[in-house]
């Protein structure tokens, strides 16, 4: 046997091992078809364009059959759990908003709701800001959904979807834009709070884009559901069951998909979840097109939730988004101006012009920040993925001691062996997409 | 949690408040008493009677904040964790994740590994803590009770260097492979490592000027 340039081969424990750098192919598949078995260890990512970001995953074959998958993370790691213990409780919620970055508002509430438990202060969070944290998330279930099923459509081949869920996608970002200045990693929601009240109009601009949203949505349940091609491909594919959901520790709809309605929203409901209607969506079919039917219709429970929330906006005018407690709350409302969000003029003319004393506190509060007990606690919140969960562990000090993120999406990235091995290579794709991995909420 | 002295945070500055002679144990280092409130009797109960050795393998019970911890010694770790996902009663089937703490001044228990379990069957929380010396940084692991405890043990391994024992991979999983070092221990500094840009080098963060 001749060695290839571009394909050489050694001799391993494991058998015969092929390097492929490219180039001449024929000569390699001459040089295959001479050995016996037929398997061939790919390399998928981490740069391919339908592994969400940087996943690399390892499959081993036998001709189109997946025999192993592993999957190689950490390319996108940057430290955040070790960065915010440099940094203020208040200044955490700018790291952690990184972390799942199709889901900030879920990753700051979760933490925020974890930092507030620490304090003591869960019970004196004014309901405004409670029913706008509630509108922030389900707002931004939506945004996430949308990129969940338009990029998993797009790498099954569906391209049209991925185009409206997009065009819909871009509804909510404007939302979010108008609301706190940015679109995505917001640093919105706040120890205490959120940072600053909605905009005057923004009730009124959310009602008009939950009615667009709900017509616009039509068009992908159009394409999609009951659609042939689209069903071949996802059903029965990417198999995982209640029992290995549980030891797997899988959350959100993968495990919904499994027919067991778990959902935080309504089992430990947070923030008020409570004091809303919606349904929990479930399937039983264990597999991509359930979690797919799971995404699309929970679309339809997040609008109801929006628009309660926004019927108890209207009842809610000019109460309070902050804590009262000055010694924790922000100093100042933040507002967006013309160069972006920061500390409102008014308040800057107040403390520069009029109180000794709001200045000082300011200073305090601003570069010091707040003294959190010591102790720990874990709070979580249902993210799109599943239960996001915050470990946080304070020494009395004004810096976290350790913040832990529970992510679903490292945690759910481990059924993808489960899922996947016995399958087709094509279908890998399918069961990744129906997981919805974010490789920043993966790698944090 | 360590004792604490001072207040305000200020350090090495002239103190004109006074509270910077203030000594505080911040956090009790006992056992709650009984009772300790909503389901957390129940479970306490339905594991004594399930696991006979409780009074042997658990150190402490801790409810704080709403939420029930057992501090549980490391031999025992993995029975308890049997015991906490078969028991009817208990029915603990997931394990949500794997949390590693380090406190360095606690000697002979500086590592700490807080699990997260949850029940769904019966909707109920519970939070097992471990303690480990640093010099001896071992413990069972847990991926034969919750199979999802796999790759967060090899984070915990990866970010404190706590080694699970009977683990069947236990390899870096966010660092390179060849790191050198374990980055969320408190005795590792932030960034660590000098950033090269176009040629230049910035030194860690650690080494850099500092104006305090």
């Amino acid at each position: 046997m001749t060695q290839d340039v571009y394909a050489p081969s050694q001799e391993t424990t494991e058998g015969r091992v092929y390097s492929v750098t490219g180039g001449d192919w024929d000569s390699l598949i001459t040089e295959i078809g001479q050995t016996k078995e037929e398997r061939v260890v790919v390399n998928m990512g981490p740069q391919h364009p339908s592994t969400h970001g940087v996943l690399r995953l390892v499959l081993e074959l036998e001709g189109e059959t997946v025999t192993e998958v592993r999957a190689g993370i950490g390319y996108l790691h940057t430290g955040i759990e070790k960065n915010t213990e440099y940094r203020t409780w208040t200044q955490g919620v700018t790291f952690v908003t990184r972390m799942d970055y199709l889901a900030p508002i879920f990753n700051e509430t979760a933490y925020c709701l974890s930092v507030e438990k620490l304090l003591g202060i869960t019970n004196d969070i004014p309901e405004r800001a409670s029913v706008i944290r509630v509108l922030m998330m389900e707002l931004n279930r939506i945004s996430s959904h949308m990129v969940a099923l338009g990029t998993g459509a797009l790498e099954l081949g569906a391209l049209s979807p991925m185009i409206f869920a997009f065009r819909e996608r871009e509804k909510v970002l404007d939302l979010f834009e108008m609301i706190s200045g940015l679109r995505m990693n917001m640093a919105y929601v706040r120890p205490g709070g959120v940072a600053q009240d909605l905009p005057t109009g923004a009730v009124k601009k959310i009602r008009e884009t939950v009615a667009e949203l709900r017509h616009n949505f039509k068009d992908n349940e159009k394409l999609l559901i009951g659609n042939t091609i689209w069903m071949k491909r996802t059903q029965g594919i990417g198999y995982l069951d209640l029992a290995g959901c549980t030891t797997l520790g899988i959350t959100g709809p993968v495990l919904r998909s499994t027919g067991l309605p778990w959902d935080l929203r309504k089992t430990q409901p947070y923030c008020g979840y409570e004091n809303y209607e919606f349904d929990v969506i479930t399937t039983d079919t264990c597999d991509v097109y359930g979690r797919f039917l799971i995404r699309m219709q929970e679309l339809e429970q997040s609008l109801r939730i929006i628009e309660q929330a926004c019927d108890k906006l209207d009842n809610l005018v000019g109460q309070p988004v902050m804590v009262a407690d000055k010694k924790i709350a922000w100093p100042s409302q933040l507002s967006v101006g013309s160069d972006g969000m920061g500390n409102s003029l008014e308040h800057i003319r107040e403390i520069m012009g009029t109180s000794m004393e709001a200045l000082i506190h300011h200073f305090k509060l601003v570069t010091e920040g707040f003294h959190v007990p010591a102790g720990q606690a874990y709070s979580v919140v249902e993210s799109p993925r599943g239960e996001t969960g915050v470990h946080l562990v304070s020494d009395g000090g004004t810096k976290p001691y350790r913040v832990h993120f529970r992510e679903p999406s490292f945690n759910n990235l481990q059924s993808i062996s489960a899922m996947c091995e016995g399958s087709m290579i094509a279908d890998v794709v399918a069961a990744v997409a129906s997981i919805d991995p974010v490789m920043g909420g993966v790698d944090r | 949690m360590s004792n604490e002295s001072g207040m305000f945070g200020a350090k090495g500055s002239g103190d004109t408040s006074g509270f910077g002679g203030l000594v505080r144990t911040a956090a009790s280092t006992g056992s709650s008493e009984r009772p300790y409130g909503g389901y957390f009797d129940d479970l306490a109960d339905d594991l004594e009677r399930a696991y006979p050795e409780f009074s042997d393998a658990i150190e402490r019970v801790v409810v704080a904040l709403g939420e029930l911890t057992l501090h549980i010694k490391r031999e025992r770790l993995a029975e308890v964790a049997f015991k906490l996902r078969d028991t009817p009663s208990l029915r603990f089937e997931m394990c949500l994740g794997v949390s590693g703490v380090h406190y360095p001044e606690q000697s002979g228990r500086e590592l700490h590994v807080v699990y997260v379990l949850l029940s769904l069957t019966h909707n109920r929380r519970v939070r097992l803590e471990v303690s480990v010396p640093d010099s001896d940084p071992h413990l069972p692991s847990l991926v034969e009770v919750w199979g999802g405890t796999n790759w967060h043990e090899r984070e915990t391994w990866d970010m404190f260097g706590i080694i699970f024992d009977g683990h069947p991979g236990l390899t870096r999983i966010l660092m390179p492979d060849d790191w050198p070092g374990h980055p969320q221990r408190k005795d590792y500094p932030l960034g660590g490592i000098p950033i090269e840009y176009k040629g230049a080098t910035v030194p860690a963060p650690s080494e850099r000027r500092s104006y305090s």
